[in-house]
């Protein structure tokens, strides 16, 4: 430390103040003058790194504090804090923070901000943070100025004071009035500790260290989120002695800016709950309700089967569920399958559809232009889509008849008036079983089998169970019916 | 593990799962919405945390928190939230940060609307934030491959250090298809370089600041660098009866899935076409391209957006064959004949004649 | 002898002090002062007159460089 030509220190003294340990006794990440901070003579940045460089040693927790630094005169944090650093964008240090926090709750997380930074690109970060209570400390660097960036207007200028964005004086008719945040956070339920500290004199130093430990002494001991916003001298932007800018900040700062405890429930706050343990990773597949062996046919299906499946009707008519029975039924009994709802304009328009394709080989286009059978459930749907199937295609139709107009001699009409009869079995809303009922006895889509396992995987409430099972099994006797009616 | 019915969002988020992600940060949007809700159910209980942040700008950042702590960390959106993103990505690329993004793609530009499209691309695979990076990007075509991709994704996003995009349609996103998962779960890796606030990782410095002229030019170099490896280990792609084609249709995604059954019904009425499926965007499969100008007469690219792959095919194909173009917009798909009747109108400027049918070769 | 009652001493490092005077402003007994001559750096630095510290720290307090400033004081076994 001694460059060598200073007096010997008398004997009987003993070190009470000299450089934390959370600093680097060299700062190796600059590239010169790596004896002494970039900071100006008379920076209140300095002194807001050497309380928290002390409060960090006096807690014990240097290898365990991670700072994060954004765009500022602070940015270069790194280069002194012998601690886990990471620097970040300009406005977003509470996010970061959040997410090391989260990531490793056993980190004591330090976000370091300026005025720019904290108090105007990044509102929403501190706000929400904050709201949040996320455990972390904030130490707020409120010199009223944007001193990094050559001395433009900060959300927290006073009123009249010039600056190079402010050239005649900050206006309240333009830029509005400073911006307290202390007291916006103490609007909050969640912070634990809100403070305003002042770098003004001696006096007023001695109380920020005080508060920045307490901040950080909160994190240690599993409080929420703690701010000490610290009123600072920026002599240079200020064009001022350090002296003067330390009296401009007792005596004109602090008085914008009241100094003090705006919030402290340290004594009555809620502790944050533990985490619960990782599982195993083997228990992962269950906890994400991914199938286990075995549960599907092993067959494999005959490669000429090819349906191309479109179910269309109100939103309400199970529509979606009606083409998931089906793709389930179908994978059951090993096709390939693909399921695609309506998605985009229509879906707002109040009609559903969807888009099934139950293959003996891989399906190509998910997409079904050309269906081969069309579950219409209402009238519209069938007369949107009528046109579509090809010759020899199914199609079912909830209605006592086809309209006049949308008959077709190429296709296999299948009309029955599904939702009454699933009315009468005991809810309209079956109606879509009942129409895959029909389905299934006009046509070899997928066995009985396994349609009745997809219904029993899709339904969970037993009573409605039941009712689809009705359903299927009326929706077969439509065609039953249609069939003995023609034979006779 | 067997197949199980499952749409294409939902599959990323349980893959990602296994491929051992812990942290979700995220902000709803459709078509995307899915992911988010997906991770808010299965997170938690995986040990894992699950944040709906404030904004995809927070959640972008919350993101480099936990990449920066050594965590998997994965993010979904579309594309206001992606462009949201893209000053945290260009930090997390400067930061070399690794970490998953799924874009969930819809229509633009401005609020535009819910339904699929592929107008991001420009944004995401030219890399939408400041400065000299890239991002990987995978293009699935499936549920499966949404939940393999995603996989890969973040074996890929360690290995370079990088952000890694798996880069869907609200059509992927949305359709149910059969998927089969990791047989096994991956442990969560742990990064020497990371920021864990322990001991051993205090000296560890995550940054993307270098302000002296040389020193961030040698950072931008050695990004570079790591951008050329990527281009030479991790193309790929998918070919469909490119062999002996003399049109190479190309696209991803959804688009891909209908020039497949456009390819097959082609070939059947005797057209020589045949596809190639980029399902890395970047690095772009190049050479393929440049293998296939060799051989075909013309490229025919089909993208749900007025054009925007369609530069790079005509980029790796410098000049050498002619490249058509055809897209839907607002949320149109084109349906396969509409395809064809494109495909053969290209063919018919270009002088590409339909051979003898091929005969219905009898499955077995 | 009035030395030997001194309850502190500080040592400044001449080379990382930028001379910027809030520990002259801070001292109470006033036995800081900035020095005559400048620094390698160009700097005034502050400098020590080598007696009468009372030991508080309030200059270490005050100075925005992490290491510039050394406070001792009086072991109380010597005091």
């Amino acid at each position: 430390m001694s460059d060598g030509g200073l007096d010997p220190v008398p004997e009987g003294m003993e070190i009470l103040h000299e450089k934390a340990a959370a600093f680097y006794g060299r700062y190796e990440r600059k590239a010169e003058l790596q004896h002494q901070t970039h900071y100006c003579p008379g920076c209140g940045h300095g002194v807001a790194h050497k309380l928290l460089a002390r409060a960090i040693d006096e807690l014990g927790v240097q290898d365990r504090a991670v700072l994060v630094s954004p765009v500022g005169c602070s940015v270069f944090a790194y280069y002194y804090f012998d601690v886990g650093n990471v620097q970040v964008a300009h406005g977003r240090a509470p996010a970061v923070a959040t997410g090391i926090k989260r990531a490793r709750p056993e980190a004591v997380v330090v976000s370091y901000q300026g005025d720019g930074d904290l108090a105007a690109i990044g509102t929403a970060e501190i706000l929400h943070a904050a709201n949040r209570g996320e455990p972390i400390t904030v130490i707020f660097i409120n010199n009223a100025i944007y001193g990094m960036t050559g001395g433009q207007l900060a959300p927290t200028t006073p009123v009249g004071a010039v600056s190079t964005t402010s050239p005649y004086g900050r206006s309240i008719w333009n830029e509005g009035y400073p911006l307290h945040v202390v007291e916006t956070l103490a609007s909050l339920e969640a912070p634990v500790y809100l403070e305003r500290v002042a770098l003004g004199n001696a006096k007023q130093v001695m109380q920020a260290a005080k508060a920045i430990r307490r901040g950080l002494e909160n994190q240690v001991k599993g409080l929420g989120f703690s701010l000490i916003e610290v009123l600072s001298p920026c002599p240079t932007i200020w064009n001022e002695t350090p002296v003067e800018a330390q009296k401009r900040v007792r005596e004109e700062l602090a008085k914008i800016y009241p100094l003090g405890v705006v919030r402290d429930k340290t004594s009555d706050a809620p502790m944050r709950p533990a985490r619960k343990a990782a599982p195993a990773l083997s228990e992962l597949p269950k906890l994400l309700e991914i199938e286990e062996n075995g549960v599907r046919a092993a067959a494999k299906a005959d490669s000429s089967v090819d349906w191309r499946i479109k179910v269309a009707g109100f939103g309400g008519q199970g529509v979606l569920m009606l083409g998931e029975v089906l793709a389930e039924a179908g994978l059951d009994a090993g096709l390939e399958i693909s399921w695609l709802p309506s998605y985009g304009p229509e879906m707002r328009s109040g009609t559903s559809n969807c888009q099934v394709r139950l293959s003996g080989k891989p399906v190509d286009s998910p997409l079904v232009s050309k269906p081969n059978v069309l579950i219409a459930l209402n009238e519209p749907s069938l007369r949107k889509f009528l046109h579509e199937v090809v010759p020899g295609g199914y199609v079912l139709y909830n209605g006592a008849a086809v309209p006049e107009d949308c008959r077709r001699d190429d296709v296999r009409v299948i009309a029955g008036e599904f939702a009454r009869i699933a009315d009468e079995l005991g809810s309209s809303k079956a109606g879509n079983i009942v129409a895959l009922g029909a389905l299934l006895e006009a046509a070899d889509v997928v066995g009985g089998e396994f349609a009745d396992q997809a219904l029993e995987k899709l339904v969970k409430r037993p009573g409605w169970l039941a009712l689809d099972r009705k359903a299927l099994q009326a929706g077969r006797e439509v065609v039953q019916k249609e069939r003995r009616h023609d034979n006779e | 593990m067997g197949k199980q019915l499952i749409k294409g969002n939902e599959a990323i988020v349980k893959s990602a799962i296994l491929a051992g992600c812990r942290a979700f940060y995220g902000y709803p949007i459709t078509p995307a919405s899915e992911i988010t809700e997906a991770a808010a159910k299965y997170m938690p209980p995986a040990g894992g945390v699950f944040l709906q942040a404030e904004s995809e700008t927070a959640a972008i950042n919350m993101i480099y928190g936990a990449a920066s702590a050594g965590v998997r960390a994965m993010t979904s959106s579309s594309g206001p939230g992606i462009s949201l993103m893209q000053e945290g990505l260009s930090y997390l690329a400067g930061a070399e940060l690794p970490c998953v993004v799924a874009d969930i793609m819809r229509g633009g530009p401005g609020l535009g609307n819910i339904a699929p499209e592929q107008a991001d691309y420009r944004q995401v695979v030219k890399g939408g934030g400041h400065g000299s990076y890239r991002t990987i990007v995978l293009a699935p075509d499936s549920a499966q491959e949404m939940a393999d991709l995603t996989a890969l994704a973040f074996e890929l996003a360690d290995k370079y250090r990088n952000p890694v995009f798996v880069l869907a349609d609200g059509m992927i996103g949305q359709m149910m298809e059969p998927v089969e998962f990791l047989p096994q779960a991956v442990a969560p890796p742990r990064h020497d370089w990371a920021v864990e606030g322990t001991a051993e990782t205090r000296k560890n410095l995550i940054t993307s600041i270098f302000l002296e002229a040389d020193e961030l030019e040698a950072h931008v170099l050695k990004l570079e660098e790591k951008y050329r490896r990527c281009e030479r280990e991790e193309v790929r792609s998918e070919e469909i009866r490119t062999g002996d084609a003399e049109v190479v249709l190309m696209g991803y995604g959804i688009v891909a899935r209908l020039l497949k059954s456009v390819v097959e019904e082609m070939r059947a009425e005797g057209w020589p076409v045949g596809l190639l499926r980029p399902v890395t965007l970047y690095p772009f499969p190049v050479e393929a391209v440049k293998r296939l100008a060799g051989q075909a007469s013309l490229f025919a690219v089909v993208e749900m957006s007025t054009g925007q792959m369609v530069d790079d095919v005509r980029l790796a194909v410098e000049g050498r064959r002619p490249v058509e173009f055809y897209g839907r917009s607002g949320g149109n798909v084109p349906s396969t004949e509409e395809i064809i009747r494109q495909v053969k109108g290209m063919c018919a400027r270009h002088g590409v004649m339909a051979q003898e049918p091929e005969l219905e070769v009898a499955h077995v | 002898m009035a030395e030997k009652l001194d309850k502190g001493w500080v040592e400044i490092d001449g080379d990382e002090c930028k001379g910027c005077g809030l520990c002259v402003e801070a001292c109470v007994p006033k036995v800081l002062k900035l020095g005559e001559g400048l620094n390698r750096y160009g700097y005034h630095a502050a400098e020590y007159e080598g007696h009468g510290c009372s030991g508080c720290g309030l200059c270490f307090y005050v100075c925005p460089e992490p290491g510039a400033i050394r406070v001792y004081k009086r072991l109380r076994a010597a005091a």
